[in-house]
């Protein structure tokens, strides 16, 4: 087994497969935590956490709240809605000041790619990226990745389909890294422009724009939520052309295997990208991703706070 | 590190089980509402042996659970060594109960302490002993075990090693030494 040393979790590109399974291992350990009648431990007493959000979240900051209480840390909220971010204070700026109000971990969320990455190279104390522009959102990934492993007991030799708009989605890009690296078989089916061109290199096996052809043989299908821009005149035609073309619906899961596992990072557009029957339905696993979310992050947090101390 | 003495064998192992379990049998009049917990890993196995020879005398099944105390510690840079925390199984309400908390080897008492506020957690036992196979001295905490399988005078150089077959292959105790450079 290896030892973390991470301070930082940035990406799932860059963690090992070994890394990976490390913090999936730990997860499980922290879910039992939350089945207790006292769901806190004092791993992180006398820490800080500073969920410093620049895109409005609920269920990833409330998560990482949640996580952050249960492991007994204090937890501060900024949203940049309401901070000096408003008043021009950079990114750069904002981190060297929390730190220097004795912080010990910045959770970020960032609507720049490499926001987190960045804020690293510059403040000494730990970073986890809370999902940084169209670049990943790491522990969205590693709670799918999580759930898949709970349902199947592996995740080497699992076929996954990813559904959606890939090319503008950090949760796509972090399940690819994730899945490819722990050898699953993921495929990518979305309308051919909302396909980024580099994708096979990220480790696809599977890139089509038809539907029934992505979840043929799929074991699990994790559906990206859709977002049109609220402005366009024709925006409901072109949800409803959606639905029909790429849903998930009874009838589609119908023709694919008996056991497949249906997954959303939420928040779910009800009749755009996946029907109510579906998505309350029994193959539906979207709410247990919401649990898992809480102890992944536990995981996360206890691991860089770990790293932290040893690379002091 | 090297392998100074060998102070338990198989034989030895098993038969200061079945000594400790008389013992706990005797100082609590029975099996009644007893609960074993061991501290993982090897408490947690040792749980389970000692669990056995209860009921091997008594005939009667007592609860076991395992406690993995990583997030209760004192000092989160010692856990390097651990690096995936396990989990901890208490599937009994201890609310009342008398709780035998076992260890394979006491030092410190640091790790007892960390069992002891998450045990409490969990909920409020009647009361909780503390059973260790192996007492080396050298406390930091006011904690004493209330069965000790053997005393074993050591030095701060040297550490005892409690293998068993469970995780190691073998069953015995050995004394290690650091090698002097």
């Amino acid at each position: 087994m290896i030892e973390w040393t991470r301070k930082h979790l940035l990406s799932l590109e860059e963690l090992t497969r070994e890394e990976i399974e490390l913090i999936l291992d730990n997860t499980a350990s922290f879910k039992e935590v939350l089945t207790r009648e006292v769901k806190k431990v004092p791993a992180l007493r006398g820490k800080t956490v500073v969920n410093l959000f620049y895109e409005p979240s609920t269920r990833t900051r409330v998560s990482f709240e949640i996580a952050a209480k249960r492991l007994s840390a204090d937890v501060i909220n900024i949203a940049a809605e309401t901070s000096s971010a408003r008043k021009g204070e950079t990114l750069f700026d904002t981190g060297r000041n929390i730190e220097a109000l004795k912080a010990d971990i910045i959770v970020l969320r960032h609507s720049a790619s490499g926001a987190a990455a960045m804020l690293s190279r510059h403040v000494n104390i730990s970073v986890v990226n809370a999902g940084d522009g169209w670049h990943e959102h790491p522990t969205q990934a590693l709670l799918d990745i999580f759930t898949l492993k709970e349902k199947f007991g592996r995740i080497e030799g699992l076929e996954v389909a990813i559904v959606g708009d890939i090319a503008h989605s950090r949760v796509a890009r972090s399940n690819i890294w994730g899945l490819s690296k722990l050898k699953a078989k993921v495929i990518v089916c979305a309308p051919k422009s909302l396909i980024p061109a580099e994708i096979e290199q990220m480790g696809v096996s599977v890139v089509t724009d038809d539907i029934d052809v992505a979840i043929a043989n799929a074991d699990a299908i994790n559906v990206l939520r859709m977002q049109f821009e609220r402005d366009e005149a024709d925006m409901f035609p072109e949800q409803l052309d959606y639905f029909k073309k790429y849903g998930i619906t009874q009838e589609r899961l119908e023709k694919a295997k008996k056991k497949i596992v249906v997954m959303h990072p939420g928040p779910i557009n009800r009749g755009i990208e996946i029907s109510s029957e579906v998505a309350d339905g029994s193959q539906s696993v979207i709410l247990d991703q919401v649990t898992n979310g809480i102890a992944v992050r536990m995981a996360v947090l206890f691991l860089v706070a770990q790293g932290a101390k040893k690379r002091r | 590190m090297h392998e100074k003495s060998k102070i338990m064998d198989k034989i030895g192992i098993q038969k200061t089980l079945i000594r400790i379990a008389h013992e706990i049998l005797e100082r609590n009049k029975g099996a009644k509402d007893l609960v074993i917990v061991g501290i993982m890993k090897r408490g947690a196995y040792l749980a389970k042996r000692l669990a056995k020879a209860i009921e091997d005398i008594e005939a009667v099944s007592v609860p076991v659970g395992t406690l993995d105390i990583t997030l209760y510690r004192d000092d989160l840079s010692l856990i390097s060594e651990k690096p995936v925390v396990q989990k901890t199984d208490l599937m009994y309400d201890i609310t009342g109960k008398k709780v035998i908390l076992v260890d394979d080897v006491l030092y410190t008492g640091r790790t007892v302490r960390a069992a002891l506020t998450e045990l409490i957690d969990f909920g409020r036992p009647q009361f909780i002993q503390l059973c260790v196979l192996i007492d080396r001295g050298f406390r930091e905490l006011p904690i004493r075990a209330d069965f000790v399988g053997k005393n074993i005078p050591t030095s701060q150089k040297e550490s005892v090693e409690v293998r068993l077959e469970e995780c190691d292959g073998v069953d015995e105790v050995v004394i290690m030494e650091q090698d002097d450079d």
